[in-house]
C-alpha cells in the first residue's frame, strides 16, 4: 500500500461529497419538474412526444398502475433487445460480418441489459454489431437506469407525501430523466473519454503492422459514448471483452478516475434528493454516511489484500512490492483496481478494470459480499436507494421491537403490510443467490461451465448469481456460460430486478397514504450516529447470517488454502 | 381499448428514448469527436514514416531481444489451420481476453514460474546485477492488450536491450528515464512506461 494510493481513495470520496448536494438539488428540479435551463430548450419536444404518446403528463398514478407501467416498459424494451440481437446479421452497421445472436445468449444478453445487469456471457468486439451495441444494448444503458431513478423517485414521494394516493407519472419520471439528467451528462463525460483516447468511430478495425513486422488487427467502434453511459447509469456493459481493463474502454488513471466518480455520482445523489423530498436534508445524509461507511471499510479490506503478492509467485523468487498483478493493468495498479473493484460492486455497475477472478480470496470476497447485501452501498441509480430503505424499514422495525413501541420512519407507522414487503423482497435475492448456486454445483450442466478447480470453482459458481440476482453484471470470468447458466442467470437477473421493485413501489404506495404523527420523546430518531450504526448493523448482520456458510465454503478455505501453498 | 391505452405510452416512449439515446446521441457525438479530437477519436494511432505501426493505447508482442518487452498477454486468435479452433495469438487487439486465473490455480503459478526462467535467460545481466524479476513481467495483464509496463520492468531489460544494440548501458538506461510517465499530481495512477513508444524511440537512437 502506498501513500498515493490512500490519497487516490480520499479524492475520489472527497469527490463524492462534493457532488452530492448539487447533483441532489438538480434532480429534485427535474422530477417535481420545476424549471431548469434543459427543460426551456427540450420543453416542447417533450411536451409533443406526450401528445402523441397519450401520454396525460400532468396526471399522476397510483403504485399499482405506476409498475404496471415499469413492467410493461421492461416487456417491450426485452422484446425488441431481443430481436434486433438475433436479426442483426439482416441489419446495417455489422461491418464485421457478425452472424445472428444464438437464442438462448440473446435471451440472456436482452433480459440481463433490460434488467440493468449486464452480464455478458460474450464478447463484445466478436458477438455483436455496431446496431446492436447502439440500438439495442445502449439504449437500455439509458433506458434501464431511468427506470431505476424513476422508481426511487417514485419511493421517496410515498415517504414524503402524506395521505396521499399518487406516487409520480412513470412516463414523466422516465422521459425527464433521460432527456435532463442521464443524457446531457453522458455527451459532456463522453468527450472526456474521447480526450483520454477512447475511441469514437464507425470504423469496425484497423489493420496495422507493428514494429516486428506481424499483421495486428485493432477493433474499434464508437466506444466513448457506450463508455459513459455505461458508468453514469451503473450498467457496466463492455464495449470489449475485457471491459474498463481495455486500454480503449479506459485509456488513463483520469479517465479512470472519471468512471469510478461516476459511477458513485448519482445514486449519492439520491439520497440527497430523499433528504430534500422528505424535508430534512439531514435524513438524506445519514443514509449517505451509513452507506459511507460500509464503502470504507469495503475498499479498505480490498485494497490491503491486493497489496500483497501471490505467497505461490512471490516464492518464486519474484519481487512483490508490486502486490497482486495477475489480471490488473500497469496504469492502474492495486490502489485504483481495488477503488474500482469496491465501486462497481457497491453499486450494480458490475464494470471492471481488473479481473475480480485473479484477485487473492479475501480480495475477491470483498466485490462478493458487496452483491449479497444488495448494493445498498451508494447502489445502482436508483435501486441503491430504494434497496437501502427496505434495510431502513428493517433497522426501524427492530428498534421498535425492542423499546415495545410500533416503528416508525419519518413519523409514518411502519405496520405488518410494509414489514411483509420488505422480507419479500429481502429474502428473493438470497435464495436466487444461494438456490441456484446449490443446483449449478451439483449438476453436470452447472460444473461443465467452471474453469477452476477446488475452492475456487465454487466460488466462481456463488459470485455468478450473486452477480446475476443483485443485477450487477460483474464476473468471475472464468466460466463460460453455456446454455444452462444462460437459462438460470437470466431467471436470477429478473428475480433480482422486479421482486424488489414490486415490493418497494407497493410500500411506497402503502406510505404514500399514511399521516405523519408528531414526534414525542418517545420517537426513533433517523438522523443520528446512532440510526447510522443500527442500520449499518442491519446490513451487515442480515448479510451476515445468510451466507457466511456459503462464504465459507468458498474464499474462506481458499484463503486459507493459499497460506498452506495448496494448488488445484 | 385499455390493454392499448396502457401499452401506447410504453411503445412510444421506448421508440423515442431509442432514437434520441441509440442513434442521434451516438451518431452525433461520432461526428463531433471525429471534428475536434480526430487522433483519439480514431484510435491514437501511430505511423512511422508512412507506415501505420500501432496505437499508442494497445499493447503489442514483442519478442525480438532488440525491443523492450511488454507483459505476458494471454489473447488468442483462430487456428489458421482449423479455424473452429483457437491458438495462442498474444496482443491479439481484435479479442481482448485475462487469463482470469484463480490466486490457488496451479496452472497460474506454473505459468508464472516459466515465464520467471525465460525472463531470466533472456536476461542475464539483470540476474548477475542482482536485480529483483518484476511482478508486471511475469503476470499476464487484465487485457492482455497493456501498453505499459512498470519502470523496473524496463530497466531489468536496459541491460540486454543495449548489449544487442550495440549501445551504451548509460545511453539506452537515461532514455528509459526520459520515457517515464508519472502519476498525475504526484498520485494519480501509477509511474510506467510505455512500450510502444519506448521501441519507437529507442529505434531513433544511434
Amino acid at each position: 500500500m502506498s501513500l498515493s494510493g490512500w490519497i487516490t481513495i480520499a479524492a475520489f470520496f472527497l469527490c463524492v461529497i462534493a457532488m452530492t448536494r448539487p447533483l441532489g438539488g438538480y434532480l429534485q428540479r427535474v422530477l417535481e419538474g420545476q424549471a431548469h435551463f434543459l427543460g426551456r430548450i427540450f420543453g416542447p419536444l417533450e411536451r409533443g412526444l406526450y401528445r402523441v404518446a397519450g401520454i396525460r403528463w400532468e396526471e399522476e398514478q397510483s403504485w399499482m398502475q405506476y409498475a404496471t407501467g415499469v413492467v410493461l416498459f421492461s416487456a417491450v424494451s426485452f422484446v425488441v433487445v431481443y430481436a434486433l440481437l438475433r436479426f442483426q446479421v439482416l441489419l446495417p452497421l455489422n461491418p464485421a460480418g457478425l452472424g445472428p445472436v444464438a437464442p438462448d445468449l440473446a435471451y440472456n444478453t436482452s433480459i440481463s441489459f433490460v434488467t440493468n445487469t449486464n452480464w455478458q456471457s460474450y464478447g463484445g468486439e466478436t458477438t455483436m454489431s455496431h446496431l446492436s451495441q447502439m440500438l439495442a444494448l445502449a439504449v437500455q444503458n439509458f433506458a434501464s437506469a431511468a427506470v431505476g431513478i424513476a422508481v426511487a423517485a417514485a419511493v421517496i414521494r410515498g415517504f414524503a407525501r402524506r395521505g396521499a394516493a399518487t406516487i409520480g407519472n412513470v412516463w414523466t419520471d422516465l422521459v425527464r430523466v433521460t432527456l435532463y439528467v442521464l443524457l446531457p451528462i453522458s455527451v459532456v463525460v463522453a468527450v472526456f473519454f474521447v480526450w483520454q483516447g477512447v475511441p469514437q468511430t464507425l470504423h469496425g478495425s484497423v489493420e496495422v503492422t507493428t514494429l516486428e513486422g506481424a499483421r495486428q488487427t485493432i477493433a474499434l467502434g464508437p466506444v466513448a459514448t457506450q463508455e459513459a453511459i455505461k458508468m453514469l447509469g451503473t450498467n457496466g456493459g463492455g464495449f470489449f471483452n475485457t471491459n474498463s481493463a481495455h486500454p480503449f474502454e479506459n485509456p488513463t488513471a483520469l479517465s479512470n478516475f472519471v468512471q469510478v466518480l461516476c459511477i458513485f455520482a448519482l445514486g449519492a445523489a439520491l439520497t440527497n434528493l430523499f433528504g430534500r423530498m422528505v424535508g430534512r436534508e439531514r435524513e438524506g445524509w445519514a443514509i449517505f454516511s451509513a452507506m459511507a461507511l460500509l464503502f470504507l471499510i469495503g475498499v479498505g479490506v480490498t485494497y490491503w489484500a491486493e497489496a500483497h503478492a501471490n505467497p505461490a509467485i512471490a516464492a518464486l523468487g519474484v519481487d512483490p512490492t508490486l502486490g497482486n498483478m495477475e489480471g490488473k493493468e500497469t496504469r492502474f495498479g492495486i490502489a485504483a483496481s481495488a477503488l474500482f473493484a469496491t465501486v462497481t460492486t457497491d453499486a450494480s455497475c458490475g464494470a471492471v478494470n481488473a479481473m475480480h477472478e485473479s484477485f487473492l480470496p479475501l480480495g475477491g470476497m470483498v466485490p462478493l459480499v458487496n452483491m449479497m447485501l444488495g448494493e445498498v452501498i451508494f447502489g445502482g441509480v436508483g435501486s441503491g436507494l430504494y434497496g437501502f430503505l427496505l434495510f431502513a424499514v428493517i433497522a426501524v422495525f427492530m428498534a421498535g421491537l425492542m423499546v415495545g413501541r410500533t416503528p416508525e420512519y419519518l413519523g409514518k407507522k411502519i405496520e405488518a403490510r410494509e414489514v411483509k414487503m420488505t422480507m419479500l423482497a429481502v429474502l428473493c435475492l438470497p435464495l436466487a443467490m444461494l438456490g441456484f448456486t446449490a443446483i449449478g454445483v451439483v449438476t453436470g450442466p452447472g460444473l461443465s461451465a467452471l474453469s477452476a478447480g477446488g475452492p475456487h470453482g465454487f466460488t466462481e459458481a456463488l459470485y455468478a448469481y450473486s452477480s446475476a440476482a443483485a443485477n450487477n453484471g460483474s464476473a468471475f470470468g472464468g466460466l463460460t456460460a453455456n446454455p444452462f447458466w444462460n437459462l438460470t442467470l437470466g431467471i436470477g437477473m429478473v428475480v433480482g430486478r422486479f421482486f424488489v421493485i414490486i415490493p418497494v413501489l407497493a410500500i411506497a404506495g402503502a406510505m404514500a397514504a399514511k399521516k405523519v404523527a408528531p414526534a414525542t420523546s418517545g420517537t426513533f430518531p433517523t438522523d443520528n450516529g446512532l440510526f447510522i450504526a443500527l442500520v449499518g448493523g442491519v446490513i451487515v448482520i442480515v448479510g451476515g447470517l445468510t451466507f457466511l456458510p456459503a462464504l465459507a465454503l468458498g474464499p474462506i478455505v481458499e484463503h486459507l488454502a493459499m497460506l498452506r501453498g495448496t494448488l488445484f | 381499448m385499455t390493454i392499448v391505452r396502457t401499452i401506447r405510452p410504453a411503445l412510444v416512449v421506448f421508440l423515442f428514448l431509442s432514437v434520441v439515446t441509440g442513434i442521434v446521441y451516438p451518431l452525433a457525438m461520432t461526428g463531433v469527436a471525429g471534428y475536434v479530437l480526430p487522433r483519439q477519436a480514431g484510435g491514437s494511432l501511430v505511423m512511422k514514416g508512412d507506415r501505420l505501426v500501432g496505437s499508442t493505447l494497445i499493447g503489442q508482442d514483442f519478442a525480438d531481444a532488440r525491443y523492450f518487452h511488454g507483459r505476458p498477454s494471454v489473447t488468442v486468435g483462430p487456428d489458421p489451420a482449423d479455424p473452429s479452433k483457437t491458438v495462442a495469438q498474444p496482443y491479439n487487439a481484435a479479442a481482448s481476453m485475462a487469463s482470469n486465473a484463480g490466486p490457488t490455480s496451479r496452472a497460474l503459478v506454473e505459468r508464472v514460474a516459466a515465464a520467471v526462467s525465460r525472463l531470466k535467460a533472456d536476461n542475464p545481466e539483470a540476474v548477475l546485477a542482482g536485480l529483483p524479476v518484476p511482478m508486471d513481467l511475469v503476470t499476464s495483464s487484465g487485457s492482455g492488450l497493456d501498453p505499459d509496463i512498470s519502470p523496473q520492468g524496463a530497466l531489468f531489460q536496459v541491460a540486454r536491450v543495449a548489449r544487442v544494440r550495440h549501445l551504451r548501458e548509460e545511453t539506452v538506461r537515461a532514455l528509459v528515464d526520459r520515457m517515464v510517465e508519472r502519476p498525475l499530481m504526484g498520485w494519480l495512477g501509477e509511474p510506467r512506461v510505455n512500450v510502444l513508444e519506448l521501441n519507437l524511440a529507442l529505434d531513433t537512437l544511434h
